[in-house]
């Protein structure tokens, strides 16, 4: 529980960090720590060097503009949660970092650590996924932009060059509810979305069995005109289930009536289409085909798949309960 | 059968009284002084290089890395200790267990060789630096695989051992239990194993040896629960190096609990001590979480079978068990030497039956050694669950609820004190009253009608009952020794001139509340304020000597030796209350705190005025001062028993349970401090429902550990643990001095089995009568699924 000794470096720009992780031999970047102490103590990791971004500033803000939510890559889980904008029109991503850890990890924590540890277990992943994050990377040739889809290339890989640094995920702004919204950052009027990820896991603070993050966004007939389904911990890598995000799209989930008729006056009941459930449950089951879990002591594989299948169904009708909820959330 | 009014003032705050723990005020503020807080002069470091395999030879250690790092003084190995015949030690259980091997590695993570630097960072950098090379062997892992003709035999070690089973135990009569079965109307048989577990205290143990070459004496600061015992198995270990026990001094700091943990000695404190002695340097060892988890003691891992042999109603006539215990490499319990299988003999529980049998064979596996009683008296766990299990399979089977059939087989009250079938005498209870009250208090009936409701919609939900009874204080000197030293326990107390007190015991409370307790003991029988009386154990050079805190003994034992010192100082008093009265002695009244002349209540002295006379103003030829010491040997155990009630709802999803409500009904009989006896079993329950739903180790077929850290050892936090409810009935012990029983365990031993009950419960309709320990969310799900009714 006592790491190898390595060389700590604190640098106080994006520039003088950029141009130690140019000169230092086997470098790593470090920003909440939350990932990479636990893998040091463990001498699972042993860098010669430490490169801590924490203390660069200007990198922890959380900006919305016509087209993005922007997270910058010192914004903690904590900031996140207590982020009023996240709370009023992104609830999928408070849903997120909600079951992360705990709060002493949450404090430190970062959402950009998070998406480029390139763990599958972590759980920010699965939800950049639903919501066609783009990561935005810094190297010494300055900025470029990748789509989440690229973004991740397996088990602690990612499209990310030993050198650069995330500083920044982009995501797209969600119709008028609460949600992002996925798609190009532009939306036409009389949109709603809303997304909601859901975790199953031991017990609190511990690694999901299994997550499902699902983003909807309805158009003014209340169709399916886009989807977004990414899985947590079933595979080598955060999984975007495509074809489950087919079967939602196009499809008419709530009654027609318009949506305020469709509103219950119960939060969580809305009226839905005769064939809805039968709907998500086939984009249910198109998200378990997609997975690829392995036994271990969170389950086997088959019951893994299941809790795929169980749980894109959850979030798939809280996402359209929120979508369908005036103030979003 | 009432709680009866406290007999002191709130000033004097004996029992009965909800006194704020005396203890608090330095844990609240972070002043506690635990092991990793004594630093001493000059100290070093030892670290630990562990083995990765379960099993195979040592080729060769190379430690020349390791002696290259910078702080790095010693590289220590079995060899280096065979030189002072060192490289073995005895365990509590008379079995033996290697302190570093010579040759050969018997599980995983065990201690293979000790790294002392200047620093615990160049210590753990010696670690990863020194070269092991093993040759692997096929390990034994399966306990019933271990008996099998053709299994290895792992102790080569020992002379005469052929095969890999370590004892036999039976209790009872076999042949008038199975002419029982023979003829019984009804029998129902359930095989179940109560999982490997480990205490996971807080505070990782850990030591500071110091050893003073000019004195030729030894301090130990370490995190044991059993001070007295450990010097005298240091002094009778170490005698032929020099140690004699006037030399040793051991020192149990405060202690971030113990749960039955800190009572062996681990490898790591006599590699310490070793170290300490070759280098004359004081020595800190101190565990990482995840050496605790995966080398230290586990509890329980008892496979057993158990069968109920009944009526046509359910009446319950004989109880057979058959057990296979899972030791590990070594017989590493904790339990009173006479009692291999712990009291497991306790089985019969809370019900009246002709007979019963029950029968334990240990065995050595590949696995770390232990069979610690984790918050437990010594395999009441095990013999609770197996019991309160196999007896909700009866009430399925005869079509009985659970709670009533429990009712028409309980002991009835009258029957105090109860011979059980096992031998046991049971002191007192009423187990009716206790099911009542807590059938009351979670509304048992509705509860009932709203599972059908709910059953008749496809809801799963269940109720859980268990009617436990414990058995703890060990213990009476005729039956009960450790290593042959007596379980008594002892108490010294002295009233200084002011009327101020100070009270040593031969117990070690780590968590426990000792400080307060003991001084409210002290309170009620000398009227002194609680306030007023120090409370200090865990230093073998002042405390009187005494067994340690283990197995719900500290009130049964130590607690009584208070109160008979208290009433020694009494008596004592009352002669120079006399003396300053000028009255004899029966003219007197006693009323806490007070002597007063019978007929005339303004002529009185207090205690306190006596105090001050012992040392000023004696009787003639009475010996001054004001102390007494008692050790006290209790007649009997103590009996404290309970009902405990669940509701659970299980999602059909997911397969998670979660406990909607639990009432736990206790009887301790009287009690000291109910703040504290309410706390002792929210925490205990919370250690129930851990290996209930959460909690066990399980290892591969290759050794190794599966749950080695707190990622996969799932201990559950204030969020898993539902709100407890809690209530008591008061059935005093007839022979303990003051009518208490001790509570420390009853709710880890009460929770699991209603909890499983509760589980099984919501399921019985589709023809489950089982489901093992910890029940996981993908445990439920594979029968949902079998049942097709997962959704
Ligand atoms: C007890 C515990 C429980 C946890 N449970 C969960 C959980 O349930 N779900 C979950 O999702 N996570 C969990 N985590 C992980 C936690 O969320 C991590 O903090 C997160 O994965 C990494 O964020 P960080 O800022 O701490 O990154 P660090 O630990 O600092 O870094 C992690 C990795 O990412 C790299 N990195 C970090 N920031 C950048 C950057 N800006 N640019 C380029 N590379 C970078 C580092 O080089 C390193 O390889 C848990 C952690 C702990 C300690």
């Amino acid at each position: 529980m006592i790491p190898p000794q390595f060389d700590y470096h604190a640098p106080g720009s994006l520039e003088e960090a950029l141009a130690l992780l140019g000169e230092l031999d086997d470098a790593k970047v470090m920003s909440g720590g939350q990932s990479l102490l636990p893998m040091l103590k463990l001498r699972l990791a042993s860098p010669a060097n430490i490169v801590d971004i924490s203390r660069i500033p200007g990198l922890d803000s959380i900006t919305e503009t016509a087209s993005f939510l922007r997270i910058g890559a010192l914004v903690t889980e904590t900031a996140l949660e207590e982020s009023e904008v996240v709370a009023e029109r992104y609830p999928i991503l408070l849903d997120t970092a909600r079951v992360i850890a705990d709060p002493l990890v949450r404090n430190r924590a970062t959402i950009c650590g998070n998406v480029a540890h390139g763990d599958p277990a972590n759980d920010h992943p699965a939800t950049m996924m639903a919501l066609r994050a783009q990561m935005v990377a810094t190297g010494p040739d300055g900025e470029r932009v990748i789509g989440v889809d690229d973004f991740f290339h397996g088990l602690f890989m990612t499209a990310l060059e030993p050198g650069e640094i995330l500083t920044e995920i982009r995501i797209p702004t969600p119709g008028s509810a609460g949600g992002g919204a996925g798609g190009n950052g532009l939306r036409s009027a009389g949109e709603q979305s809303g997304g909601a990820y859901i975790k199953l896991e031991r017990k609190v603070g511990d690694y999901a069995v299994a997550g499902a993050a699902v983003q909807l966004t309805l158009d003014d007939s209340g169709k399916v005109a886009r989807a977004g389904v990414g899985l947590t911990n079933l595979g080598m890598a955060p999984i975007r289930a495509t074809v489950a995000e087919e079967v939602l799209t196009g499809a008419r989930l709530v009654a027609r009536g318009g949506f305020r008729g469709a509103i219950d006056k119960m939060r969580d009941a809305i009226t839905r289409a005769p064939d809805a459930d039968e709907i998500i449950n086939a984009a249910a089951q198109a998200a378990a085909d997609a997975t690829d879990p392995v036994a271990d002591r969170r389950g086997s594989v088959e019951y893994k798949r299941n809790m795929a299948r169980v749980l894109t169904a959850r979030a798939t009708a809280r996402a359209l309960t929120r979508a369908h909820t005036p103030a979003g959330g | 059968m009432s709680d009866a009014k406290p007999r002191t003032s709130a000033k004097i705050c004996g029992m009965g009284h909800s006194m704020k723990r005396k203890e608090d005020p330095r844990f609240l503020q972070g002043k506690g002084n635990y092991i990793d807080d004594i630093t001493l002069p000059g100290m070093l470091w030892l670290d630990i290089v562990r083995s990765p395999i379960a099993y195979g030879k040592i080729v060769n250690i190379d430690a020349s890395k390791a002696l290259e790092i910078d702080g790095v003084l010693a590289v220590l190995t079995g060899k280096d200790l065979e030189a002072y015949n060192l490289h073995w030690m005895p365990t509590l259980m008379s079995d033996t267990q290697m302190v570093l091997p010579t040759d050969t590695v018997m599980y995983q993570s065990q201690e293979v060789a000790g790294v002392i630097a200047t620093s615990r960072y160049a210590a753990a950098d010696g670690v990863a630096a020194v070269e092991v090379e093993y040759e692997p062997m096929k390990p034994v892992i399966d306990p019933f695989q271990a008996l099998e003709d053709d299994a290895p035999v792992l102790r080569t070690d020992k002379e005469g051992q052929e095969d890999n089973r370590i004892w036999h135990w039976e209790a009872g009569d076999k042949e008038a239990t199975d002419k029982i079965f023979a003829e019984a109307d009804v029998v129902v048989r359930e095989k179940m194993h109560v999982p490997r577990i480990h205490v996971a205290s807080i505070e990782t143990c850990g030591c500071v040896a110091d050893f003073n070459p000019v004195e030729g004496h030894l301090t130990v600061y370490m995190t044991t629960q059993a001070p007295h015992a450990i010097r005298t198995v240091l002094a009778l270990v170490a005698g032929h190096v020099g140690l004699s026990e006037e030399k040793i001094r051991v020192v149990s700091p405060d202690i971030g609990g113990g749960f039955g943990g800190k009572v062996p000695v681990y490898p790591g404190y006599v590699v310490a001590i070793a170290a300490s002695v070759v280098l004359g340097k004081p020595v800190k060892w101190i565990e990482d979480r995840m050496e605790n988890l995966q080398a230290d003691s586990f509890a329980r891992d008892y496979h057993m079978d158990a069968e109920v042999a009944a009526d046509a109603s359910g009446k319950i006539r004989a109880l057979r068990i058959k057990t296979l215990a899972d030791h590990g490499y070594s017989d590493a319990q904790a339990a009173p030497s006479k009692f291999p299988a712990g009291l497991f003999s306790i089985c019969t529980g809370s019900y009246n039956m002709e007979n019963a049998y029950a029968e334990v064979d240990a065995v050595y596996t590949n696995k770390p050694p232990g069979g610690v009683a984790y918050r437990c008296s010594f395999r009441v766990t095990e013999a609770v669950h197996c019991l309160e299990r196999v007896v909700d399979t009866l009430a399925h089977k005869v079509g009985k609820d659970p709670a009533t059939l429990r009712e028409e087989n309980f002991i009835p009250k009258e029957a105090f004190p109860y011979h059980s079938p096992l031998g046991w005498e049971y002191d007192s209870g009423d187990y009716q009253a206790a099911m009542d009250k807590a059938k009351e208090m979670i509304g048992y009936d509705d509860l009932r009608r709203e599972q059908a409701e709910k059953r008749a919609r496809g809801e799963l939900m269940g109720i859980g009952v268990c009617s436990f009874t414990e058995v703890l204080g060990a213990g009476p000197s005729k039956d009960f020794d450790i290593l042959g030293i007596k379980m008594f326990d002892s108490a010294e107390v002295r009233v200084h001139p002011t009327g101020k007190a100070i009270a040593r015991f031969g117990t070690k409370s780590q968590g426990q509340g000792h400080e307060t307790t003991y001084a409210q003991i002290i309170a009620e029988e000398l009227g002194l304020p609680a306030a007023h009386v120090q409370v200090e154990e865990g230093d073998t050079d002042t405390a009187p000597y005494g067994l340690g805190t283990y197995a719900s003994r500290s009130t049964p034992t130590a607690g009584a030796a208070g109160a008979m010192a208290a009433r020694k100082i009494r008596d004592k008093a009352a002669k120079i209350a006399a003396h300053l009265l000028e009255v004899s002695e029966e003219d007197l009244e006693w009323e806490p705190g007070t002597f007063s002349v019978k007929g005339a209540p303004d002529k009185s002295v207090s205690i306190q005025d006596c105090a001050f006379a012992a040392y000023t103003n004696l009787p003639e030829g009475m010996e001054p001062g004001m102390e007494a010491t008692n050790y006290y040997d209790p007649p009997n155990l103590t009996f404290p028993f309970g009902t405990y009630i669940c509701v659970v709802d299980i999602d059909r999803g997911t397969g998670e349970v979660s406990v909607r409500r639990f009432v736990a009904v206790d009887d301790c009989g009287n009690i000291i401090n109910p703040m504290i006896v309410q706390g002792q079993i929210h925490g205990g329950l919370t250690q129930g429902l851990g290996p209930a739903l959460f909690e066990e180790i399980p290892y591969d077929e290759d050794g190794n550990n599966l749950a080695g850290s707190f990622m996969d050892y799932l201990v559950p936090t204030a969020v898993e643990t539902p709100a407890w409810e809690t209530g008591h009935t008061v059935t005093p012990s007839p022979h303990h001095p003051l009518g208490a029983k001790g509570v420390g365990e009853s709710a880890t031993v009460g929770a699991p089995p209603a909890i499983a009950n509760a589980v099984v419960d919501a399921l019985a309709h589709l023809g489950v009568t089982h489901m093992e320990i910890p029940i996981r969310p993908d445990r439920v799900w594979e029968i949902l699924a079998a049942k097709g009714v997962a959704k």
